[in-house]
């Protein structure tokens, strides 16, 4: 008599219930799959009405974006976004990159302990928290330093951006010098190196991929931001190139039409345009890091 | 100047840095605490606002936000936890490193930088153009759940990665299934950097505003909320007293105070999250 498993009647219910489950599971994975799809195509199908009345070159390149009036040109917008991205960029990378190498190479542990949890505090506070305090607090402290023209203006909006900014560019780019090897370290202070020289001359660039990565990321994010510029760059819908002035992001324009436009109007398919744009900008920008990550994951594994 | 000196002086900058970022914090904190405390009281946490002879909102206090921002962030837990910790389960236990699972991994990462203004236009485009659902709590907290699904996922998949194969191993050695090493065995186990990961993802969802501004947000609902009709929030309370205002000096402690709140609400969670992270790191050690 053999005895087969298999067959046994507890093993097929068994079986049954693993393969249900496991098919179950399956389900909830490819909810997240659908999501991106539906983000995709939703935004398609809403925007095609606006494309089909305004050609894309129209669109990219019109200096005006008055819906009411009959202008859909994004340039002001995207701009707009650019430039204060750009410019929170220029600040939080210097104070990041220094907060960085602080935290993941020269704190005392028990600093290292406490200072970390303070950044992660920072990312973790609410984007109209941000926008607030830029709004009655940051606005004044710049235009008594620049002697801006208005209180709100691009620069507010970029300073504050930059502050935000700041946590998501630690946190990726202590990951990155955590992972370089000790034995680099090591073999570059037995050579007689000081611990600054081996920062300088083999962590910061065994760390490099992940330090752009984290820049890239962060400033996806910036491009993302919405309520801290709608709240301090004052809403201007001019094309400017000065940070000084007021002006308007993409994200700001969708969230300040998207309350007031019915859905049977143009100018709603406007806005979904709009987001496409968006959309893909900050796709191709993660799309960007990702694989940057994966190289300096690769690296030492 | 020698090696060191210059050591000195760039570690220097460096530690600037760093209590820059400190100071920032406690900036930002420090003025929101003296503008709000004034108003902060028992009545305002207890009562709906109120709109006084000349229209504005100064009068009253805050508590149908409050209520709004906790319903939005109990239709998340109900929504994206559940999808978010079996999808992440399915992916790490089930599919491995399989090719599948990569390209999920690889959409999972680009959905966290959708901006979340976009998610906004999703979920008007999806739950209320398409499916013809009408705005309120139900569809504002389903469109944050999505915004943060992949919160949700990544955490649980880095908790899951955590738990050593040994311990699956032995599980399946000794006659299990699957299924049941995973739910005795792995979950279990991961559960603690699942849970930081939940209440991340709830504060996040709190504190967002963007996507609930196309989303059935209104100034001024005196009841509480339903699921399908204008509710209140936190968050849009405080845009929506900062854009509307004329009168900066009645409606900024009213901004401070909702945004104290706002904050202990938010800050708590993360204070919680980061705790769980501290004592089960402590108490499993691989």
């Amino acid at each position: 008599m053999s005895l087969d498993l298999t067959t046994s009647s507890r093993s097929r219910t068994s079986r049954i219930t693993e393969f249900l489950i496991e098919k179950g599971l399956l389900v909830f994975a490819s909810i997240s799959i659908f999501t991106l799809g539906a983000v995709f195509v939703f935004l398609l199908t809403q925007a095609y009405p606006f494309f089909a009345q305004v050609s894309t070159l129209d669109f990219l390149t019109g200096t005006q974006w008055a819906p009411a009036a009959g202008f859909f040109g994004v340039l002001p917008l995207l701009v707009g976004t650019l430039l204060t991205s750009a410019v929170a960029a220029l600040i939080a990378i210097p104070i990041g990159i220094g907060c960085t190498i602080y935290l993941a190479e020269v704190a005392h542990p028990t600093i290292k302990r406490y200072l970390k949890p303070v950044i992660e505090l920072l990312a973790g506070i609410p984007s109209i928290v941000f926008g607030l305090f830029a709004m009655l607090v940051l606005s004044h402290f710049v235009q008594a330093v620049f002697n801006t023209g208005t209180t709100l203006n691009g620069m507010v909006g970029a300073i504050a951006l930059s502050i935000m900014m700041i946590p998501i560019m630690v946190s990726i780019s202590e990951d990155a010098m955590n992972s370089v090897p000790g034995s680099l370290r090591e073999a570059s202070l037995a050579l007689g190196a000081t611990k600054w020289e081996t920062i300088k001359g083999v962590v910061i660039p065994a760390s490099l991929s992940g330090i752009v990565a984290a820049i890239i990321l962060s400033f996806g994010r910036a491009i993302g931001e919405t309520m801290t510029v709608l709240m301090a760059t004052g809403s201007a819908r001019q094309l400017t190139t000065n940070i000084f002035n007021p002006m308007e992001t993409m994200t700001s324009a969708i969230a300040l039409d998207i309350q007031e436009v019915a859905r049977t109007e143009i100018h709603y398919n406007a806005l979904f345009a709009v987001g496409l744009l968006l959309f893909i900008l900050t796709f191709v920008i993660n799309l960007a890091a990702e694989v940057i990550l994966k190289k300096f994951r690769e690296a030492y594994e | 100047m020698n090696r060191k000196e210059k050591e000195e002086l760039y570690f220097m900058a460096f530690r600037g840095c760093a209590w820059l970022v400190v100071g920032i914090l406690a900036i930002l904190i420090g003025f929101i605490l003296i503008g709000g405390i004034g108003k902060l009281s028992l009545d305002f946490l207890t009562q709906a606002p109120k709109i006084d002879t000349r229209g504005s909102m100064t009068q009253g206090g805050i508590f149908p936000a409050i209520v709004g921002t906790v319903y939005l962030m109990l239709v998340v837990l109900a929504f994206a936890v559940p999808i978010g910790v079996l999808g992440a389960v399915y992916l790490v236990e089930y599919q491995g490193k399989s090719r599948f699972a990569k390209f999920v991994w690889i959409i999972v990462h680009n959905l966290a930088g959708v901006p979340s203004i976009v998610y906004g236009l999703l979920g008007l485009g999806l739950l209320v153009a398409y499916l013809q659902l009408d705005l309120g709590i139900l569809v504002a907290g389903v469109t944050l759940g999505l915004l943060v699904l992949p919160v949700v996922i990544v955490t649980t998949r880095e908790a899951l990665i955590a738990v050593p194969s040994t311990v699956r191993e032995a599980s399946l050695a000794v006659g299990a299934t699957k299924w049941q090493t995973v739910r005795h065995h792995v979950i279990p186990y991961a559960m603690p950097g699942i849970l930081t990961g939940t209440i991340l993802s709830l504060s996040r969802a709190a504190g967002e505003t963007a996507p609930i501004l196309a989303l059935g947000a209104t100034a001024l609902a005196p009841g509480l909320p339903s699921l399908f009709g204008p509710y209140m929030a936190l968050p849009y309370h405080i845009y929506i007293m900062s854009s509307q205002s004329t009168n900066s000096a009645l409606t900024a402690p009213i901004q401070y105070a909702s945004a104290i709140v706002l904050l202990a609400i938010v800050i708590g969670m993360n204070l919680f999250a980061i705790y769980l992270r501290k004592k089960y790191r402590d108490k499993y050690r691989w």
